[in-house]
Order: structure tokens, then sequence, then C-alpha cells
């Protein structure tokens, strides 16, 4: 059982072992492309959001370079233009949100881990798994195919106003425009089909024994996030399908002079749009809960008091879209109705941050480099939430709408959720995923050239904003007030912290592969960890995961427990003694 | 006491007083319990670091007298968003629900991409044969409230005076009426703060604020056959 399990072929001979359907020899297309297998789907969607964000990391690049060096010579790419300036940052925006944040968090995570947490063999819908991956992938070939056809990708910023994203004579991209909305539809089908797997599945796919209320925290947060998703998007589906029409049939849902309305567009988008900060936040804070208990040798403070925050933030994101509105033209009394629930949703955030402080409190913390990343989403997430604060408010909303304030903010939450949660589950789980362990040392030397100049590159975006940048500018040299000297000098700084942030992923890639061949061996639970993951027969898990399914005795998160030698307490140990639990 | 935003960037509005103290109180009051929360997290992190020998402690945090450590900030919070709540309401309402009387109207037309303005002329009408028009520069009178009929032409644009601390989008179709008094005289940046195509970072106009004789001036001085251009 020590054996790590290579992947290649002799995968499918193990298989013969437990039974499982595949019995003849599956050929390297059937095993990596066609698979149904939940972790194979995993590594799939996972592989192919890291191949995005490398994309959409190389795009923030070139128009950072054209911002702090106007008209520069971007190495790599060339002399920006004002049309592809727009579609750099439209395309890094909807390539980081939709291609990276939700594949790696939802799809990658939920599949690898929906299956190993709650001790089955396999998502409960496999095929339509494997449909979500191939229709997904379609989503990104479409989007980047984009950027080839005449007239360029859309540049319309990722929110797609109308009548700009409708009208071609407006935003100059006759192709590029609707094969970018027909992306962003192909990718909602995409997690459709994967949010009622991943639903169905949790609800009744569990291991004998284990109650909602054992349920791993990152379960419930990528099963309440996949809900929210699949309650919001219908809204923009709709409203995706009007703006095809309108942009090749001819149609005026959105167009003023047809008698259709442009802010309808704004009501439709932002109605899925801020419940959606929510589906990528709560996977994320999931696997920072995973984290933090098992290096802190702590049971989280209040397992239930989490859910309960999950989902009361889940319920209250229904009811603050048009935040994003305040200054669009809408009735200005609707701000007032939009102010109050905003503000509101910092107590039940503000709550789970404070759990998880206190879950520090006591504990014997251990920093390795998971670690490092789950303490410093935690860091920088209160840093998001508190400066949003400002951008609720509709009176101080009034002055910093659009401008780089609210792009740091977003950045000091979607960043820690896109970038610095995913690389806390990455290396909390490549253990289990690949049999070997990833090198602390290059993981600390990563850590620390990822996360301090990240805070350099936006800490200098919160001063522009203050003075009134305003997004999606191409050059500021126009603009007297913005092109002073000190200003140019913020620009360069957080420009010069982002090539150093992007040079240090090539320490990671390299500590990835290096580490594939060269880690040490991990064993079945490196991290002494409670959860059923761990606990697999073969490390990385064969097919089906178990030969014998586990039962399931406690809460995931029985560490310290009095009394006890070992400091952690397995979901799957039995009970020693017919005496009472503590628990 | 200058205010947060006054380091950057001068006021020249009425509300921009108003506008800059929500965001100074909302400063005030994240920025401790923001840092606090940070100082505290830290802490803990130095604080609790593993020690030979000594085992976590074994904590639920369903028990009260455990809740309460999570509570009593939550109440916190639930005060301090009230007040935020209502102070920014409060502007909200005197610089966007309101609207004062006004002494004079400007048209401001946004359109792909550029800024066209329409000044009373000298009757200090509007849409009368004597109004001035004018192409990304727009001219008002220091200390007179001006009401402004926002449209857009083609697509949407969003009307941005940073001085004012001011902004408003443009919807094409509509016409938005707001409002704004000038408290200082000065030349000074109207940004397009709404994504408008391949020209929006391409969309810059200037306010020039002018005291009552220098505006006379400008009128009278003023080109008509201009206006028909932009009409």
């Amino acid at each position: 059982m020590a054996e790590p399990a290579q992947e290649s072929e002799s995968h499918g001979a193990e298989d013969h072992g437990h039974g499982h359907d595949d019995h003849h020899q599956e050929s390297w297309f059937i095993h990596y492309c066609w698979s149904t297998d939940h972790k194979m789907i995993a590594m799939q969607y996972m592989f192919t959001g890291m191949a995005m964000a490398i994309i959409g990391g190389f795009m923030a690049y070139v128009f950072r370079m054209q911002l702090a060096f106007p008209g520069i010579e971007v190495p790599g790419f060339g002399q920006v233009s004002p049309t592809e300036y727009n579609s750099l940052v439209t395309n890094h925006g909807a390539i980081m949100i939709f291609w990276v944040a939700m594949p790696v968090l939802i799809a990658a995570f939920g599949n690898y881990l929906i299956p190993l947490m709650l001790g089955c063999d396999d998502m409960v819908f496999p095929r339509l798994n494997r449909l979500s991956y191939q229709i997904f992938l379609i989503s990104a070939i479409v989007l980047l195919g984009s950027f080839f056809v005449e007239g360029g990708a859309f540049g319309g910023a990722w929110t797609a106003y109308p009548p700009l994203s409708s009208k071609a004579e407006y935003n100059m991209t006759p192709l590029g425009a609707p094969l970018w909305v027909i992306a962003v539809g192909l990718e909602f089908v995409a997690f459709l089909l994967g949010g009622i797997n991943f639903v169905t599945t949790a609800m009744n796919s569990r291991a004998p024994g284990m109650k909602m209320f054992d349920i791993p925290i990152v379960i419930w947060m990528i099963v309440i996030a996949s809900i929210l998703f699949m309650a919001s998007v219908g809204p923009l589906i709709a409203g995706a399908i009007m703006l095809v029409f309108d942009q090749t049939a001819g149609t005026g849902f959105f167009d003023p002079d047809k008698g259709g309305d442009p802010v309808l567009w704004q009501h439709l988008f932002w109605f899925f749009g801020h419940p959606e900060v929510y589906v990528v936040l709560l996977p994320a804070v999931g696997i920072v809960a995973e984290i933090i208990t098992v290096f802190s040798r702590k049971k989280l403070f209040g397992y239930k008091t989490v859910i309960f925050t999950a989902l009361a933030t889940g319920l209250l994101s229904f009811f603050v879209w048009a935040h994003h509105q305040f200054i669009s033209g809408i009735d200005p009394r609707m701000a007032n109705v939009f102010t109050v629930t905003t503000v509101l949703i910092s107590v039940p955030i503000a709550e789970m941050m404070f759990v998880y402080i206190a879950t520090l409190y006591g504990g014997s913390i251990r920093l390795t480099t998971p670690m490092l990343w789950a303490l410093s989403f935690i860091f920088a997430f209160i840093i998001g939430g508190v400066t949003g604060i400002f951008l609720g408010a509709s009176g101080s909303d009034i002055y910093f709408h659009d401008t780089y304030f609210v792009l740091a903010h977003f950045h000091y939450t979607f960043y820690p959720i896109a970038i610095l949660s995913v690389f806390a589950g990455v290396t909390y789980w490549y253990p289990k995923m690949f049999g070997t362990m990833l090198n602390e040392t290059l993981g600390k030397i990563h850590f620390w050239l990822t996360f301090i100049p990240y805070n350099c590159i936006f800490i200098p975006l919160f001063m522009l904003g203050l003075g009134g940048q305003h997004r999606r500018i191409w050059s500021y040299e126009n603009f007297p007030e913005l092109a002073r000297p000190e200003y140019y000098a913020l620009r360069e700084f957080a420009t010069i912290s982002l090539v150093i942030m992007l040079l240090a992923q090539f320490i990671f890639i390299f500590n990835f592969f290096w580490s594939l061949k060269s880690g040490k061996k991990a064993g079945a639970n490196p991290w002494k960890a409670c959860t059923l993951e761990w606990t697999t027969d073969q490390t990385p898990p064969g097919h089906g995961n178990w030969k014998e399914l586990p039962t399931c005795y406690r809460g995931p998160y029985e560490f310290s427990v009095p009394g006890r030698e070992k400091d952690y307490w397995p979901q799957n140990e039995p009970e020693p003694e017919p005496e009472p639990s503590a628990s | 006491m200058g205010s947060l935003i006054e380091k950057y960037l001068v006021s020249a509005s009425t509300y921009a007083a108003d506008i800059d103290g929500v965001i100074t109180l909302i400063a005030l009051i994240v920025g401790f319990w923001g840092i606090l929360a940070e100082v505290v997290l830290l802490g803990l992190i130095i604080a609790f670091r593993e020690k030979k020998g000594v085992k976590a402690q074994y904590i639920t945090g369903e028990e009260k007298h455990q809740k309460a450590w999570i509570a009593y900030p939550h109440y916190l919070v639930l005060v301090f968003d009230v007040m935020i709540i209502v102070a920014a309401v409060q502007v909200w309402y005197s610089v966007k629900q309101d609207l004062p009387a006004a002494d004079s109207t400007v048209r401001i037309i946004g359109q792909q991409w550029a800024w066209s303005f329409v000044h009373p002329g000298p009757d200090g009408k509007l849409d009368t044969d004597d109004d001035i028009a004018t192409v990304d520069e727009l001219h008002v009178t220091v200390n007179k409230l001006y009401h402004f009929k926002l449209e857009a032409r083609d697509v949407m644009h969003s009307f941005s005076v940073p001085v004012f601390r001011l902004k408003q989008d443009a919807i094409p179709g509509r016409v938005i009426t707001g409002w704004f008094e000038a408290t200082k005289t000065g030349t000074y940046d109207i940004q397009c703060t709404e994504m408008c195509g391949i020209g929006h970072g391409l969309m810059p106009a200037r306010i020039i604020i002018e005291t009552p004789a220098e505006h006379a001036a400008w009128m009278a001085k003023h080109d008509k056959s201009l206006a028909a251009v932009t009409q």
C-alpha cells in the first residue's frame, strides 16, 4: 500500500483488484482526455485553469508595463495600442474570474475533494462530469480564439455593458464581442452541469455514519457555492442570449432607439455578478478552514457558525447587486436600500474571519507552506473586506466608483481567493494528488516572493485611487491631475513589483515538476489530518479511491482531543471502547 | 483638518467636504478595527507557535462563554455599520437625491470620444439662439449652483469631476439631471469613467471655473460659429 501509484498504464491494471469497470488497458487518450474519474477531471480543470492563469498574468504584465511606461515596446509583446489595451484588461478580468477562479476553486477542488472527503468512489454523474469539462475546454478555446479573428478580441470591459457590447459599430470587434459572450455562456453551462453533480453527490454519497455536520467545511462551502451559482446564473444566461441577439440578429433588448434599456443588462449582470463573488469566495474560505485546523492542531472554533455565516452571506448576496450601479442612473432612492444590505453583509463575513482568527488561539501552529498561504489569505482578505465598506456606502462610492480604489479593493478579495487560497490548496493536497512532498524551502521562497510583491502592487494602486485615477485608461498623459511624476513613480513601483511576482511563479512551476519525480514520498497522511481523503489505500488514490469504502465516526476536526495520545483522530477510526465519546 | 482625499486632490465643490467626511469617517472606523484584527491575527500566530511538549487546546467554540468571543465583536460590527450607513445615506441624499434650485443649467453630452457642453448664453437660458457650445471645455462660474442635463449619444459614458467628487453615468436615451456648485476657481480634469470603446482613454476634458467677470469675458469673446459644429 505504501507504493505510490504511477500516473501510467499500470493504473488500469490496479483496477482489477477491486472489480471496477475498466478491465481493459486504457489508451493514453482515454486515460487523460476521456476519463470519467473525478480525480482526472479535477486535474484537467486544474491544469487548464493554471494555463489560463499564466495567460491572464501575462496580460496583466503587458498592460501594467504600458501604464508605468506609456508607449514602451513591451518585451514579449511590442507596443500596446488602445484597442489592444482594452481587450487585454477586458480579458484579464474575464479569464481570472471565469477561467481561473471558477475552474480551479469549484471544479478542480470540488471534483477532487468531494468524493475523497465524503468517502465514496466517484461523483454520482461521472459522464456529466466529463461533459462539463469538455464544454469548459471549448469555452476556453472560443475565448482565446477570439484574439485571432478579424477585429480582435472584445474590449468593452468584463462587465460588457451595452450598447458598447451590443453594437459592432461602437465596439469595433464584430466577431470578438459575440464570441466573448458565447464563451462566457458555454462556461456557465459547464458549471451548471458541475454544480448539479456537486450538490447531488454531497447529498447522496456520504460515507455511512457521516452526518451533515460531519462534512468538512470545504465541501459545505463548495456545495453552498454551487447552489448560489445555479440560483443566480439564470438571469445572466437570459441576458447573454438577449445580448447575442442584439449583436447578431439586430434585436433591441438593450437598445434605447428600439425601445430597449441598456441598464437592464446591468441588473441582470450584477444579479449574477455579486453572488459570483461569494461563489468563488466560499470554496476559498473552505480550503483555508481545512488548512488552519490541521496546522494549528485545533478544532475549528465554531464549526456550525462558519456554515451559518456562509448561508447568511450567500442569502444576503442576492440583495446587494445594485451597489455596482449607485451612479448608473438608477433611481437614487434605491441606493439607500442597497447601501444597507451591502454594509450589513460585513456582519457574517466579519464573523467568519473572527472564527478563523479565534481558531488559532491555543493552537500549536506549524508554519508550513500551505499554512503560510492560508494565513496570508486571512491577512489579505481582511484588507479587502474593510476597503469594500467605502464602496458599499453610497456616499463615498460617488467618489470611488470606477477608480483604482475599486480595482485595488477587489484585488484584495479576488487575489486571495484565486491565488493565495489556490496555492494553499495545491500545496496542501499535492502529496495526496501526486504522492510526493513539495520542497518546503522552495515553497517558502515562492510564498514570500509572491506575497510581498503582491502587496507592493496593490497598495500603490489604492493610493492612486484616492487621487481619483479612473480605470481602463490606456494612458494618463492626457489628464494633468494624473500625469504627475509622483503618480508615475507609484505606477512604476506597482509594475516592477508585478514583474517580480510573476517571475517568482517559475519557482513554483519548477518545484511542482521537480517534486513529482524527486520529492520525498508522502505516505497516506503526511500532515496528520483527520478527514477521509487521507485514509485512501493508495497515495495517490487509485480508481475507486478505496478497496473498501470508509465508515465515518466523528466530525472532521478532532485534533488534540484530551486524553488521547495522538493529537489527531481520523474520521474513520472506530471508537476504541464502548465508553461514550466526549464530543 | 484636511481630509484623507485632500492630501491627494483639492476639493472644489460645496459637497466635496461631505463626501470626504464620509470617507474619513469610514477610514477611521475600518482603519482602527482592521488594523486591530490584523494585529490579533499576527499576535496569535506568534504566541501559539508550536512548542515542544505543549499540546494544542481542545476548544469547540460551540459553548456559550466561547461564543461570546465572536458575538461581542460582531455586535460591534453592527453598531459601526449603522453609523456608516447613516452617514453615507445622509451624504448621498444631499448630493444625488435632493436637487436644490439652480442658478443656471448646462447640457453635457458624451459621445465616442469627446464631451460636448452647451452653456446658456448671455440670456442665461438654455435652448435659445445664444447658447454657447464647446467641445472638451466646460466653463462655469464659481459659487453658482448649476444643474446639468447629462446625455449620451451612442454608448454609456460617465461624467466625473474628481475635484468636485462628482460622478454620474450618462445613458443613451435618457437625460439625467444632477447638480454641482463650484467653490474654487481654476482649471481641473473631467474624466469619462465608464468604458466607452477604444478611445475611452483618449476622452479627457477640462472644467474651467471662473469668477463672474471672467465668465462674462469668455462669453463675450466666444466665437458663435463654433456653436454650429456641435449643436
